[in-house]
């Protein structure tokens, strides 16, 4: 028998290979994490870059102008930034109220077996795709709606699309804001309770408020989701390619996403004007950093208040 | 015997005096009005699946398996949906082979390994931001990065130079790759640490735990997350218009190689949707909703296993 070695930290460790296996495996993990890291900044530096170079190509004055139209070189940004806000306030408008009674009702008034049959089913709805609600809109509300309700004319509007985007995003938000709801603690419901307060006291004084933070995030959420939703506008906003300006929700016109996907589809049309399709990477950027401050700011309504209850 | 009425009289009036004199009607109708919102949000979008369905079911009907399995046309009562079809699954393969396994291993690196340091909270917070961009502003960097930049890997020839299924595959990947890690993370969270502790306490190492320890009770959550992307990864259109899938007529050549095929161009059942859907006849409209029904099934058909898997193997610890 050899004299065993005396124990020292250094035999705890465990054998070299292993350590090896340990080390490699770790890196592999960390450098699949980073590439993530690696694709914000792609998205960041491509668009920073494709961006500068378009707005210094161009003359500054045809970013004021009365319409986006990029084939004639007229690209009023102002145009696409107030059609994006007229769609989204009619998607909030719809989604809202209906996305934060459905989670009150779910998380206050529902049984627990009503549900755990609604929520996935809300769920479920949340994955179907933009492209269908913009068909819908196309050929349901647009006709019966838009022109049956208000008599407006035309096939295509604004408030056709934002109802189809309110429509779209009523689940994330209520399933978001029910998760807020739910999570609130049972005992101030039952130290509410016990004082004698009635059911809808609950919810409004107690629950509502306790989950402030995460119904903001989901509204905060849902907004950012509206600006920027492609396909409804795409098919039923009403602008292909350009645009006047208009806030008229009954008209038609053109928003930030709307103008990005119609730049991409004309592509191949788009010869006349060598800066026509090179100002979807400006109009890009303008909607990374719109969408980008929401998300942020959903976060850090949820971190604030968290820290305050 | 003589007991029983009065005690329930008794049980019945300190019921009534507990509830207080007056029936609560606002409160009812409050929670009818709850009621309503959630009704109406359901029931729109069921509303919207039915007058679709209703819609498709002459075409399904008529052509029943031939509109699947015909390609683009010009003509409407001939037009399918099969390179639609065909792209999608192929996109999905792009999800399964690069945002699957880079999604996984982040996640388990972000939840099993990294310390909360600053460098790794700006990670995380990172992923967030990213899964709620703009899918159509993964679709300009796809576009600038798959299609113009990598150029020459993702599709030299053909009448559009890099507009190929590979930019296409790689954009999709990329875009539902924070989903991967964000249900991934969750799942891994959600695994006690004692179980961790237990293995540690044997003397296995980070990863022998996270093998074959942390990975199996984390598992059906993390395929949750799995089950999330592909569905999106199915119905996603904007970031596809941008990476130039075909939203005309398209023929798909046969008889080539794969890597001929996966740097040409390509089509997905979304995208075909679209180009049916802003096309003016009205006899495209049928076969847009025909085309909507096939889509909705096979992504509904991937989202209920996904809720199925959960409810199935959802623990409380």
């Amino acid at each position: 028998m050899a004299t065993t070695a005396p124990l020292t930290p250094a035999s705890l460790r465990g054998a070299p290979k292993r350590r090896r296996r340990e080390a490699t495996i770790r890196v592999i993990f960390a450098g699949a994490a980073a590439g993530s890291l690696v694709i914000s900044i792609a998205i960041i530096v491509t668009l920073l870059a494709r961006a500068i170079r378009w707005m210094t190509s161009i003359d500054q004055s045809w970013l004021i102008g009365e319409g986006w139209f990029p084939r004639r070189n007229e690209f009023d940004i102002l145009t696409l930034l107030e059609g994006s806000i007229v769609i989204s306030l009619i998607a909030m408008v719809v989604a809202a109220p209906l996305g934060l009674g459905a989670a009150l009702y779910l998380s206050e008034y529902a049984s627990p077996r009503a549900r755990r049959t609604l929520k996935p089913i809300l769920e479920t709805l949340a994955g179907i795709p933009s492209v269908v609600l913009g068909f819908f809109a196309l050929t349901v509300i647009q006709p019966t709606i838009v022109v049956g309700v208000f008599g407006a004319q035309g096939s295509s509007s604004f408030l056709a699309a934002g109802l189809a985007v309110g429509i779209l995003i009523v689940p994330l938000v209520a399933s978001v804001s029910e998760d807020a709801l739910y999570a609130v603690p049972r005992h101030l419901r039952e130290a509410a309770y016990g004082i004698g307060a009635r059911k809808r006291t609950v919810a409004i004084r107690v629950v509502v408020p306790a989950a402030t933070s995460g119904i903001v995030a989901a509204l905060i959420l849902g907004l950012s989701r509206a600006i920027g939703e492609t396909m409804v506008i795409a098919i039923a906003a009403g602008a292909t390619g350009g645009a006047l300006r208009n806030i008229n929700p009954f008209d038609g016109g053109q928003t930030m996403t709307g103008a990005i996907s119609s730049l991409a589809i004309g592509s191949d049309q788009v010869q006349g004007s060598s800066y026509a399709f090179d100002s979807l990477f400006f109009v890009g950027l303008l909607l990374f950093i719109i969408t980008f401050a929401l998300n942020i700011a959903s976060e850090r309504v949820v971190r604030r208040i968290r820290r305050v209850l | 015997m003589a007991t029983v009425a009065p005690t329930e009289q008794i049980r019945a009036s300190v019921a009534a005096a507990l509830r207080g004199r007056k029936r609560d009607v606002a409160g009812q109708a409050f929670q009818l009005a709850l009621l309503a919102t959630l009704l109406v949000s359901v029931g729109v979008l069921i509303a919207l699946l039915w007058v679709t369905i209703a819609d498709a079911m002459p075409v399904l009907r008529d052509r029943g398996v031939d509109f699947v399995t015909s390609g683009t046309s010009a003509i409407p009562t001939r037009a399918g949906v099969r390179q639609g079809l065909i792209g999608s699954l192929i996109l999905a393969g792009f999800v399964v082979v690069f945002a699957i396994p880079l999604g996984s291993a982040s996640a388990i690196y972000l939840q099993e390994y990294a310390r909360d340091t600053r460098i790794n909270r700006l990670l995380i917070a990172n992923i967030r931001n990213l899964a709620g961009v703009p899918s159509v502003v993964f679709g300009i960097l796809g576009l600038i990065v798959f299609a113009q930049t990598m150029r020459s890997v993702t599709g030299p020839g053909g009448g559009k130079p890099g507009l190929s299924y590979i930019s296409g595959g790689l954009t999709i990947a990329i875009l539902v790759m924070p989903i991967v890690i964000l249900v991934g993370m969750e799942a891994l969270r959600a695994v006690p640490p004692s179980i961790r502790e237990a293995a540690y306490g044997v003397g296995a190492t980070r990863w022998e735990v996270v093998r074959s320890h942390v990975l199996p009770y984390a598992a059906p959550g993390m395929f949750t997350g799995v089950i999330l992307a592909m569905a999106r990864a199915f119905g996603e259109t904007a970031p596809l218009l941008l990476v130039g899938a075909i939203t005309g007529y398209f023929s798909s050549p046969g008889g080539r190689g794969a890597a001929d095929i996966l740097q040409g161009s390509y089509t997905a059942l979304p995208t075909q949707i679209f180009s049916f859907a802003t096309k003016p006849a009205a006899a495209w409209g049928a076969l847009t909703s025909a085309a909507i029904v096939v889509l909705l099934i096979a992504i509904l058909a991937v989202n209920a296993i996904a809720i199925l898997l959960r409810n199935r193997y959802e623990r409380k610890w």
